[in-house]
């Protein structure tokens, strides 16, 4: 008998992804580039991040057709964003067949409540977090893997830095916390009891997190990694600079060599200019995408 | 049980390091299972680590990222030279393919230590992946069970490789050795059976 959809298949394939990184592409060619660059995934969209948020209105699911030639074109898995709550959406690239679906605040969300089920489905979620409570409520719903919003679009990785210090930092609390004071923090994080006594015991998440929103360099991932990400997801940071390519390439080389800096310095050389930046303090507080989801 | 069983292999495997290849993939968990057999692990980033190894695992992950990383850092032909002299490897998953002779996608074969031929992806996508328990005779007769994520499978093996499991049927075989190389399409570390890394710990034990 071959179960199918277990959650230990579902966060497993996240386990497989670990030290490595994912990229955004929103065409074939891109797709290839990151492949070959040595992406341990793709994400697979209309519009990067920094584009979205240039063109403003609402952003939905990529077109399931490009999503396809992705998915016939690179033999790494395929990622694909639902919008928050946008349950048909994920019915449809569960249907696809795509390797797990970003249920992400990147694009507009189509619940201002609730989000999807994750358990009602056989391919695996990755959600976006700010703080342990959401990372939790999310793993809650069903999500096989998480990732620290940061504010995607940017090029800035100032709150990719804020998210992961206080997931990290909410966790070593937990850690020092007696039996009977988790029911409170519990209530405290807005987060389900069992996983924050988890938490507590182990002082690590139950699944792998990774690290998004403004990484632009390969520094920039360098510090996600030593910071605690198991890896990094890279959206308009490749895409959005002068040299794709190599650039993509120096970020897979300093996500695993993250504690060499040697081989930093070697892979930073001469990659062109970075994505152009935006200074959080200057967008909108309206206008921050990280502040979407519940 | 699972207490009883960590004490008795404390003793066994007490002398042994293990090199995890910590390119990228799931070398945590192959950590936990090796280290809970009661050897030591040391995560091989750069080709100099790997003389102080006693065995090596190439873990699971992304076959292709694995292979840039290992060509750009010149680890091929010093695991290659030290699997000639006996080095013994383990590979899960990606592992496999990285050790096959063949891959049947007409892809070149990475390290091409094992005389087989990997199918890539074999299993299918995400959505195929699955957990089942195998029949391992090698391991007693309380099934293993394995966990298969866009899992490889091997179609045929040459001389000298003993085929030691196969999931449905026999075309697709999933556990196989020959001499100081092993290697699963599925994910032992994944579980808290430890049998597999058992039976490669004594392959690194009787070599040493």
């Amino acid at each position: 008998m071959a179960e199918k959809g277990t959650y230990r298949v579902k966060a497993g394939l996240a386990e497989m992804l670990k030290g490595g990184v994912i990229m955004d592409v929103t065409n074939v060619q891109q797709a290839k580039i990151a492949e070959d660059a040595g992406a341990v995934a793709v994400m697979a969209l209309e519009r990067v991040p920094a584009d979205i948020r240039a063109a403003g209105g609402v952003a939905r699911m990529a077109d399931p057709a490009i999503i396809e030639n992705i998915m016939k074109t690179v033999s790494i898995p395929v990622m694909a964003k639902a919008r928050i709550g946008h349950f048909v959406e994920a019915q449809i690239l569960q249907s696809l067949g795509v390797d797990y679906i970003d249920e992400s605040e990147v694009l507009t969300p189509a619940d201002e409540k609730y989000h999807i089920d994750k358990w009602s489905f056989d391919v695996p979620f990755v959600c976006g977090a700010v703080n342990l409570g959401e990372a939790l409520r999310r793993i809650g719903e069903g999500a096989a893997m998480v990732r620290t919003k940061g504010e995607a679009g940017t090029g800035n990785v100032v709150e990719a830095v804020r998210h992961m210090r206080t997931i990290r930092g909410e966790m070593a609390w937990l850690t020092k916390l007696g039996p009977e004071e988790l029911m409170s923090a519990a209530k405290e994080l807005k987060a389900p009891v069992e996983l924050v006594r988890e938490v507590a015991k182990s002082g690590r998440l139950p699944v792998v997190n990774f690290s998004a929103g403004g990484i632009a360099t390969p520094a920039d991932a360098a510090l996600m990694m030593q910071l605690g990400a198991d890896g990094v997801f890279v959206g308009s940071g490749i895409f959005k600079s002068s040299d794709p390519s190599n650039r993509a390439k120096a970020i897979v080389e300093a996500t695993t060599h993250c504690n060499d800096p040697k081989v930093l310095s070697e892979v930073s050389k001469s990659l062109g200019e970075a994505m152009p930046g935006l200074e959080i303090s200057e967008i909108d507080s309206n206008n921050l995408i990280q502040n979407r989801g519940w | 049980m699972r207490g009883a069983n960590i004490i008795k292999a404390e003793k066994e495997f007490s002398n042994l390091t293990v090199g995890i290849l910590a390119l990228q993939g799931a070398v945590a968990e192959h950590a936990r299972v090796v280290t809970d057999c009661g050897a030591s692990y040391l995560e091989i980033k750069k080709s100099q680590q790997l003389d102080k190894v006693d065995g090596l695992i190439i873990p699971g992950g992304e076959s292709t990222t694995m292979r840039k990383l290992m060509t750009k850092y010149g680890m091929i032909e010093p695991i290659k030279e030290l699997a000639a002299q006996g080095l013994p490897i383990f590979g899960t998953c990606a592992g496999l393919i990285l050790l096959a002779k063949e891959i049947s996608s007409g892809e070149p074969a990475v390290l091409g230590l094992m005389n087989i031929t990997a199918r890539r992806n074999a299993f299918g996508r995400q959505a195929d992946s699955f957990e089942t328990d195998l029949t391992i005779s090698a391991l007693g007769k309380e099934p293993f069970k394995a966990v298969f994520i866009r899992a490889p499978w091997i179609d045929s093996v040459g001389k000298g490789v003993n085929i030691l499991a196969c999931f449905p049927d026999c075309g697709r075989i999933v556990l196989a050795e020959e001499d100081n190389i092993l290697v699963s399409a599925f994910h032992p570390e994944l579980t808290d059976d430890m049998r597999i890394h058992q039976y490669f710990l004594n392959k690194v034990k009787t070599r040493t």
